[in-house]
């Protein structure tokens, strides 16, 4: 029988190689694209994929720090999305 | 009073005239006239004392490790220049405020003018040949800014930036010579060097230091053959002309060749280079003179001839040629300064300088005539007038003076010399005043107001009274002769006289008179044979040296220097791929203590994605919008990659950092095409990419080599460690070392983020306003642009947001000293939080509700973080020492109070601005003409009752 603890571990461990995974995943949907519209999308989600992998990195280290790295990459990549599909777009960010 | 407070006056008060500039031109000048008037009266109060025979100092500790110490000193020759500058400075503000026209900004010339008179006056008080030399490039920087005061005149910024090269680099000269006789003497007091005559005298260093000073005296007074800035100079405003370059600045040389005269004269080598460098001077200058028409030229070359007269007397080295020197400059102060407040006058009224076109004025302005007349009589050297007095002292020493063991040489020319200064004075007389009166004036001329005329005057009814009475000035002349000479010699002259008897000198004053009418009966004849003669003009070979040493320069510099990054960084990293190869090579290598660990699988997958991001961006960089997508991958691994390794406080400054640098590139990307094309030749890329590939594996073998072995030396991270929380009272490293260990550093850096902030919007701000601004406003957009400018969705959230997102830069920026965090991610997190209502309504929209202009936001956040450094001063601490103390408010717990949160604030601020200055300079760039001010938020707005404004030209276009 295995311990809560053992147990936790292969969870965060399969966690982690997902988000792994997830994020090697769209970073070949970014190198293959095909549209620009494509490539946006697959950093954006890439940046959810990296939240994802920092908040099982602070899990895994114990560490509360990681969760405010977590929310500011949260709150920003988002802009950066925006910012870069204004762009597509409108072509001016700030008009 | 102090002389540190006769000193530090102008200096301070030369920030009131900018202040006072808006209340009006009156209550400018006033405030400046104030200022210099109470450093008069200060000086004043010292009289008694100098006239004692007393020498009044002043000290303050400045770097005494170098040697270099506020020190100041007061003696008879320090206080006659005193005297002089700012005497003739008040009356030169009560003219200069007449005289400049309602065009002219006056507090700024106010400005400069007290900050040269300052400078000017710690030349003559320094008792320090460092500060000296401080104070002496500082008359030449505020010298070269009155030259240029009228910016329009492309004259007067070449005049001033011939003048400045050319005394700057007299005065680099100087540098040199002064060092080595601090060095001979052990100490850099002036009081000190010049009680070690036969000790510099004697040293082998003599020669080349006497060579090195000179040459910064010969600059700085105009003598041969560095006069020729002197006349160029004179396209500055006339009271500048007459303050500067001819009663104080120019005299600064003369001043110093006095300082210096008791250790430094006496010699062979002295009284050759002196003598023979000012009889060629006073000559040559007074018969350029003769022949310029323009009268503040004639002025100028007959101040560059005077200049060579008094450097001639220095240069004989004997106690009567020092006082007769000291004598001569009073009296040329005091009529040069009156003769170019005249010129101004005629210039000023008549609306030209040409003496061609004047003539007659004698009726039309009496009271100038009178004025200018008598000066010039007194520089022509007619008795009864203050100007004959000296030039009789100078021709008597003439006789008794043998340069290159002939008799007759010095004399000769000393008399050809003021049988020249006679003729132009009398031209000056003749050709301007007397004569018919023309009908072909540029203007009509009259008599100006008094605020003009009257300080003239005060200069002319000392010119007679000395020449008069010269008793009443001869004690203090020869107080000021006794400081000059100090114990080399005696002086044995008791009284100064009007007649000497049937004297040599008497004779040759007479030819000169004589000879100068008399060339001006054949003036015509003589003016046609000087413009047939070919002569070197000196603007010309100036600019010519200077072009071909701009050359030179370029010649060496841009084979490294071209522009290029990638230039330099191949340089760059080629020079440090060598400095380390030959440290491996030579140096010794410990053996590796520490084992290699094993990679886990997700590391290496991040390490496998920021390798191929890499990868892909060498690959795809000419498609820019895909490059920057690339980029952003790059920087969210590493940010991942910091969290990894536990620096989270580089995790959230590498990805608030990386979202700013998206949007800015973002905002430039606009304006560049889609490709990049390309430009270079495959050879090319291939040696790039071979110094990459390089730089690269040296850098991997370099942090291998580190990782497995320990430091040759403890790393100071072990001291932050130890003392962050001890000394700091912050947990957070990082923080604790930004804003106090290494305090001064972020303080420089901030001011320079700020700078750079400020280039930005210059640069923008340039574009705008010149040709490029309508190409900006209609150009047309080369791709289709969809959907609404300010889409509700966007504005909707962002407004959501906002404060949250405000809220946790407060939150970082409070806790930043002992959590990750601080002025710098805080201040970033706050201004994507406002980019981002930019980009949604828009730019004018947004701008309109700025309370604060970026600049003053940047200007308060070093201010603020200034202050907290200047804070610890009080406490009598060094600049940015940190306090701290911990605050219990019941019911919250104990928390810190620290003065570092408040320089922390400065950070903050000065962030916040450059970030939001440089984004809004961007897009200030790509207004449009075509597009509208949002008057509203959003676009579509369903609670706005009126129609939505529709987009019909670019909606096809889109569609």
């Amino acid at each position: 029988m295995m311990s809560i603890e053992g147990f936790f571990d292969i969870a965060l461990i399969i966690a982690l190689v997902a988000l792994a995974t997830g994020q090697i995943l769209s970073m070949v949907r970014l190198v293959i694209g095909p549209t620009t519209g494509d490539r946006i999308l697959a950093l954006d989600t890439m940046v959810i994929n990296a939240l994802g992998l920092i908040i099982v990195l602070g899990i895994h280290q114990g560490v509360k720090v990681y969760f405010e790295v977590a929310l500011l990459v949260a709150m920003l990549g988002f802009v950066s999305t925006v910012a870069l599909a204004r762009f597509l777009l409108r072509g001016d960010i700030i008009e | 009073m102090s002389l540190l407070l006769v000193v530090a006056l102008p200096f301070f008060g030369a920030l009131l005239p900018g202040v006072m500039n808006s209340a009006g031109r009156a209550a400018c000048a006033g405030v400046t006239f104030t200022v210099s008037l109470i450093a008069f009266i200060g000086l004043l109060t010292n009289l008694p004392t100098v006239l004692a025979g007393e020498v009044v100092t002043a000290r303050v500790e400045w770097i005494p490790a170098l040697g270099l110490n506020f020190t100041l000193m007061l003696d008879g020759l320090g206080f006659f220049f005193a005297f002089l500058i700012l005497g003739i400075g008040l009356l030169i503000i009560t003219y200069g405020r007449h005289y400049l026209s309602r065009d002219d900004n006056m507090g700024e010339f106010f400005t400069y003018l007290l900050l040269f008179q300052g400078a000017m006056v710690g030349i003559v008080l320094s008792d320090n040949v460092l500060l000296l030399l401080v104070f002496w490039e500082l008359t030449s920087l505020s010298s070269f800014l009155l030259i240029g005061y009228w910016k329009h005149l492309p004259e007067g910024r070449q005049g001033a930036r011939m003048a400045l090269a050319v005394t700057g680099m007299g005065g680099l000269a100087m540098i040199g010579g002064m060092l080595i006789l601090g060095q001979i003497v052990g100490s850099y007091d002036l009081s000190v060097i010049l009680q070690n005559r036969a000790l510099i005298q004697a040293d082998p260093l003599y020669v080349p230091a006497l060579i090195l000073i000179l040459l910064g005296c010969f600059t700085k007074s105009a003598q041969f053959p560095f006069h020729f800035w002197l006349p160029h100079a004179m396209a500055a405003p006339t009271p500048v002309s007459a303050y500067l370059h001819s009663a104080t600045m120019v005299k600064a040389g003369i001043f110093l060749m006095a300082r210096m005269w008791p250790v430094l004269s006496g010699t062979p080598e002295w009284f050759v280079i002196v003598t023979t460098a000012g009889l060629i001077t006073m000559v040559l200058g007074a018969v350029i003179a003769l022949f310029k028409h323009d009268l503040k030229a004639l002025l100028a070359f007959s101040t560059v001839s005077h200049l060579g007269l008094i450097t001639m007397l220095l240069g004989t080295g004997t106690a009567f040629g020092a006082m007769a020197a000291v004598f001569h400059i009073l009296n040329h102060a005091t009529f040069k300064a009156a003769l170019f407040m005249s010129a101004g006058i005629v210039d000023h009224e008549a609306h030209t300088r040409d003496i061609r076109r004047l003539g007659g004025l004698r009726r039309l302005m009496p009271v100038t005539f009178g004025i200018a007349t008598l000066a010039a009589l007194s520089m022509a050297g007619i008795p009864f007038l203050n100007g004959f007095l000296s030039k009789e002292m100078m021709l008597e020493e003439a006789t008794h003076t043998m340069l290159f063991g002939s008799e007759w040489l010095v004399p000769v020319l000393a008399t050809v010399g003021s049988l020249f200064s006679a003729a132009y004075c009398f031209r000056f007389i003749g050709h301007t005043f007397l004569g018919p009166v023309r009908d072909d004036y540029p203007h009509k001329p009259h008599d100006p107001g008094a605020g003009m005329w009257v300080p003239p005057a005060i200069l002319v009814t000392l010119v007679v009274v000395i020449g008069v009475a010269p008793f009443l000035v001869q004690d203090f002349v020869f107080l000021v002769a006794k400081a000059v000479i100090g114990d080399v010699a005696m002086l044995e002259v008791k009284y100064i006289k009007i007649w000497h008897g049937l004297v040599p000198a008497l004779y040759m004053s007479i030819i000169a008179v004589v000879g100068g009418l008399a060339l001006m009966l054949i003036y015509k004849p003589l003016l046609k044979v000087w413009e047939t003669t070919p002569r070197p003009e000196a603007k010309v070979i100036f600019e010519a040296i200077v072009e071909a040493a701009a050359r030179m320069a370029q010649s060496i510099i841009h084979p490294l220097h071209n522009g290029s990054f990638t230039r330099y960084a191949m340089i760059g990293l080629v020079a440090m791929i060598a400095a380390g190869y030959h440290a491996w090579t030579t140096g010794t290598v410990a053996e590796p203590v520490r084992e290699l660990q094993a990679a886990g699988a997700v590391p290496i997958a991040g390490w496998g994605m920021l390798v191929a991001a890499t990868a892909g961006l060498v690959l795809l960089h000419r498609n820019r919008l895909l490059a920057l997508i690339l980029i952003g991958i790059v920087g969210l691994m590493v940010s991942i990659g910091f969290v990894y390794l536990s620096a989270p406080d580089l995790a959230m400054t590498q990805f608030t950092v990386e979202v700013v640098t998206i949007i800015l590139l973002l905002l430039a990307l606009n304006f560049l095409p889609n490709q990049t094309p390309v430009e270079s030749t495959v050879l090319r890329r291939i040696r790039d990419a071979a110094v990459a590939v390089a730089g690269g594996l040296a850098t991997f073998a370099l942090a291998y080599h580190y990782m497995l072995r320990e430091a040759v030396t403890t790393p100071i991270s072990e001291f932050h460690l130890a003392n962050s929380y001890k000394g700091g009272g912050g947990t957070n490293v990082v923080n604790v070392i930004l804003v106090d260990f290494r305090g001064f550093d972020t303080y420089g850096e901030i001011i320079v983020l700020g700078i750079a902030a400020l280039l930005i919007y210059a640069l923008t701000e340039s574009l705008l306003n010149g040709p490029v601004r309508r190409r900006l406003l209609n150009r047309v957009p080369d791709q289709p642009r969809a959907g609404d400018m300010h889409p509700m969705m966007m504005v909707v959230l962002t407004r959501v947001i906002m404060p949250v997102v405000l809220l946790v830069g407060f939150y970082i920026f409070l806790r930043g000293h002992n959590e990750p965090g601080g002025g710098f991610i805080a201040g970033l997190i706050v201004s994507i939080a406002v980019v981002m209502q930019y980009m949604a309504s828009g730019f004018a929209w947004t701008s309109a509700r700025l309370r604060y202009p970026y600049h003053g936001v940047i200007g308060a956040g070093v201010l603020v973080a200034g202050f907290t450094g200047i804070g610890s001063w009080f406490v009598a601490q060094p600049f940015l020492t940190s306090a701290f103390t911990y605050v219990r408010i019941p019911p919250f717990d104990k928390f810190e109070l620290a003065t570092a949160a408040l320089f922390d604030l400065g950070v903050f601020l000065a962030v916040v601005g450059a970030v939001m200055l440089s984004l809004e300079s961007f897009s200030r760039l790509a207004r449009r003409a075509d597009m509208p001010d949002a008057e509203f938020p959003m676009d579509i707005d369903p609670s706005r009752s009126d129609p939505p404004p529709v987009q019909t030209a670019e909606l096809k276009e889109g569609n």
